[in-house]
């Protein structure tokens, strides 16, 4: 499961994304394997959550298809994507606010513990069976994230960084397969990154494949298996982290093309 | 606290005749546990999936006509020659396919309304119920139009012992919509409680992340919708049985403000909130009439209205809820306890 090479679980096939006259994403194509963990980055407005939401069906691409285990998606869902086992989080913090911790998750493990509506509407032996299965799941994930002694608090009472968590709780209820993660690191201080990244590796070698969206580039560099990079909606370079942060393309992007070419030269104004 | 109002009212409620004897007064509570039927079957899509539905009395309507058509029986020619023709059955098996067609009615406006979100559901129900009212106002060989179906019997019990009894008396119908009220309460406390019920919460505060976990919204709001028609078709088939007479007029839309008034004011998303606000604005009329003028008593109705909503903004159960929690200090502080400490060590 952990090899780089393995099997592509996701192909982005020249996908195109056009607002009207607005270009978001002129032609992206790269593809993920099995059990790797794929950054992409970029400058902001390249384009990158725009792709988030192609892939998990919540925008129809202009052209391109996204290929997720071989299955086409243009005509699918984002209900039924999650089902097949891409799961994602979203860059603004996105979780229950008004419920607790542990119904959040509760709500995420959706897909798990259905029952007939008999056992829904009576308190009968299998309904109750499935719902101590589905509480207890819940709370293995919320140890696997950290979370277990917030479990009974509101959600949207807890810090920045601790309402990601919940978001990446909330995407792992799903049992997925494959992990879109946007910004997840955003709003986290030094070590609850630090305590993230040891996460994310502890559940790509569980076997679920990551591609995530980031600007913290510490963090980029020291967790990502490959990169690949963005701008103005076009793939401009894709490699291991240590070709990406050499490669005079990506700095242009980032810094701007003098940057690129001299970075000895005398800035004009002091 | 208040998990506790739903038992409380069940035992209030079901000695209260013991007691009372004023036919009047027993009257005004069987309409009122009629409507809070109704309250609690729009709260549950209303308070629970946030989506608003300003034609239950639709249902409401056609669960009334349904049980009395089944119980009277009629005749109607249709076109290409076609005739129906029903003798007339037991209101109980009105009562069951009042229950069916109108759960059929919310399946089918669900899955017309629902692919899309926002003002589309309020539209569509909003026409359906003025559309049914319509047809039951011209659709005379079936519904009488506005003379009325009349001399609807009431409605038919199998008791064991006693063979087939009919509630006749105000007392029998207050227990029969005592009854069905309390079940369809379990109902949706089950319902609310269960995998179901937090498919609908996750819908109602943030779609696109419920989506994202594989909610099928669609799907959801629609079984919703259906169980919400299914339970205002029961209240009005209890109606039907119990007034005896029914005309257009009860697809009006003043019923439908009447119960979104019932399920705010109580608040709306508790499984308390429509019984409280139900029980208060059926009676109030109630109360208020002996002590002033027809004309006064809709200004005080409406004055009571706007001082609920402006000082519990979130309906009469909300605010008892925080009152309980600000009036219990020790429970408060253990689960202020834990937010501080996490300030101290982030």
């Amino acid at each position: 499961m952990n090899h780089p090479a393995g099997t592509a679980i996701l192909n982005v096939e020249h996908v195109g994304m056009r607002f009207g006259g607005l270009t978001a994403i002129a032609d992206l194509h790269f593809d993920v394997h099995d059990g790797e963990i794929v950054s992409l980055i970029g400058p902001n407005g390249a384009g990158k959550t725009t792709a988030f939401n192609i892939m998990t069906g919540f925008l129809k691409p202009t052209q391109g298809r996204v290929l997720f285990r071989g299955q086409d998606l243009s005509q699918t869902r984002p209900n039924e994507i999650a089902r097949l086992g891409l799961a994602r989080t979203f860059q603004r913090t996105s979780v229950f606010a008004d419920d607790t911790v542990r119904d959040n998750v509760l709500i995420g493990l959706h897909r798990h513990g259905d029952v007939a509506l008999l056992d829904r509407l009576f308190p009968t032996p299998r309904g109750r069976r499935a719902e101590a299965a589905v509480r207890e799941r819940a709370d293995a994930i919320l140890d696997l994230v950290g979370l277990a002694a917030r479990a009974d608090e509101k959600a949207g009472s807890l810090s920045y960084g601790e309402q990601r968590l919940v978001g990446f709780a909330l995407a792992l209820a799903v049992e997925p397969k494959m992990l879109l993660l946007d910004e997840p690191v955003s709003g986290m201080n030094a070590s609850e990154t630090q305590g993230f990244v040891r996460l994310i590796r502890k559940v790509r070698d569980e076997g679920v494949t990551i591609l995530l969206v980031e600007h913290d580039m510490p963090m980029v560099m020291e967790v990502s298996d490959r990169i690949v990079c963005l701008n103005y909606g076009r793939l401009i370079a894709e490699g291991p982290p240590a070709a990406i942060r050499a490669d005079p393309k990506v700095i242009e992007a980032y810094l701007g093309k003098s940057a690129a070419k001299l970075e000895h030269k005398e800035p004009v104004h002091a | 606290m208040t998990r506790f109002i739903a038992p409380l009212f069940l035992v209030v409620f079901a000695l209260v005749p013991l007691g009372l004897k004023d036919p009047y007064l027993l009257n005004a509570l069987i309409i009122t546990g009629i409507l809070t039927i109704c309250a609690m079957s729009l709260n549950l899509l209303l308070g629970f999936t946030g989506q608003l539905s300003l034609g239950h009395v639709a249902f409401f309507g056609i669960g009334a006509y349904v049980s009395a058509l089944t119980a009277l029986g009629f005749d109607v020619s249709l076109p290409f020659g076609l005739r129906i023709t029903h003798e007339g059955g037991s209101p109980l098996l009105g009562f069951v396919l009042a229950v069916g067609l109108t759960g059929l009615c919310g399946y089918l406006i669900g899955r017309l309304s629902f692919r899309v979100r926002g003002a589309y559901f309020v539209i569509v129900t909003i026409s359906f119920a003025e559309v049914v009212r319509l047809v039951a106002l011209n659709w005379v060989e079936l519904t009488q139009g506005p003379l009325a179906l009349t001399a609807i019997p009431n409605m038919v019990l199998p008791v064991p012992g006693l063979g087939d009894v009919a509630l006749r008396s105000k007392m029998q119908n207050y227990y029969l919509v005592l009854a069905v009220a309390a079940v369809s309460y379990l109902i949706i406390a089950r319902l609310v409680a269960s995998r179901f019920g937090r498919a609908m919460r996750g819908l109602k505060e943030n779609e696109s992340l419920a989506l994202s976990l594989g909610i099928n919204a669609t799907r959801t709001l629609t079984v919703a919708a259906t169980i919400s028609a299914a339970m205002a078709g029961a209240a009005g088939s209890l109606y039907a049985h119990y007034i005896r007479i029914i005309d257009p007029d009860v697809f009006l839309f003043s019923y439908t403000v009447t119960m979104v008034i019932m399920v705010v004011s109580g608040g709306k998303g508790t499984l308390a909130g429509p019984l409280v606000g139900g029980i208060l604005f059926g009676l109030l009329p109630v109360a208020l009439r002996p002590v002033m003028a027809p004309e006064a008593q809709w200004i005080v109705y409406g004055a009571i209205l706007i001082a609920i909503l402006f000082l519990m903004p979130r309906g009469i159960v909300p605010a008892l809820e925080s009152l309980a929690l600000r009036r219990r200090p020790a429970t408060e502080t253990k689960s202020a306890a834990k937010p501080a400490e996490a300030g101290a060590n982030p």
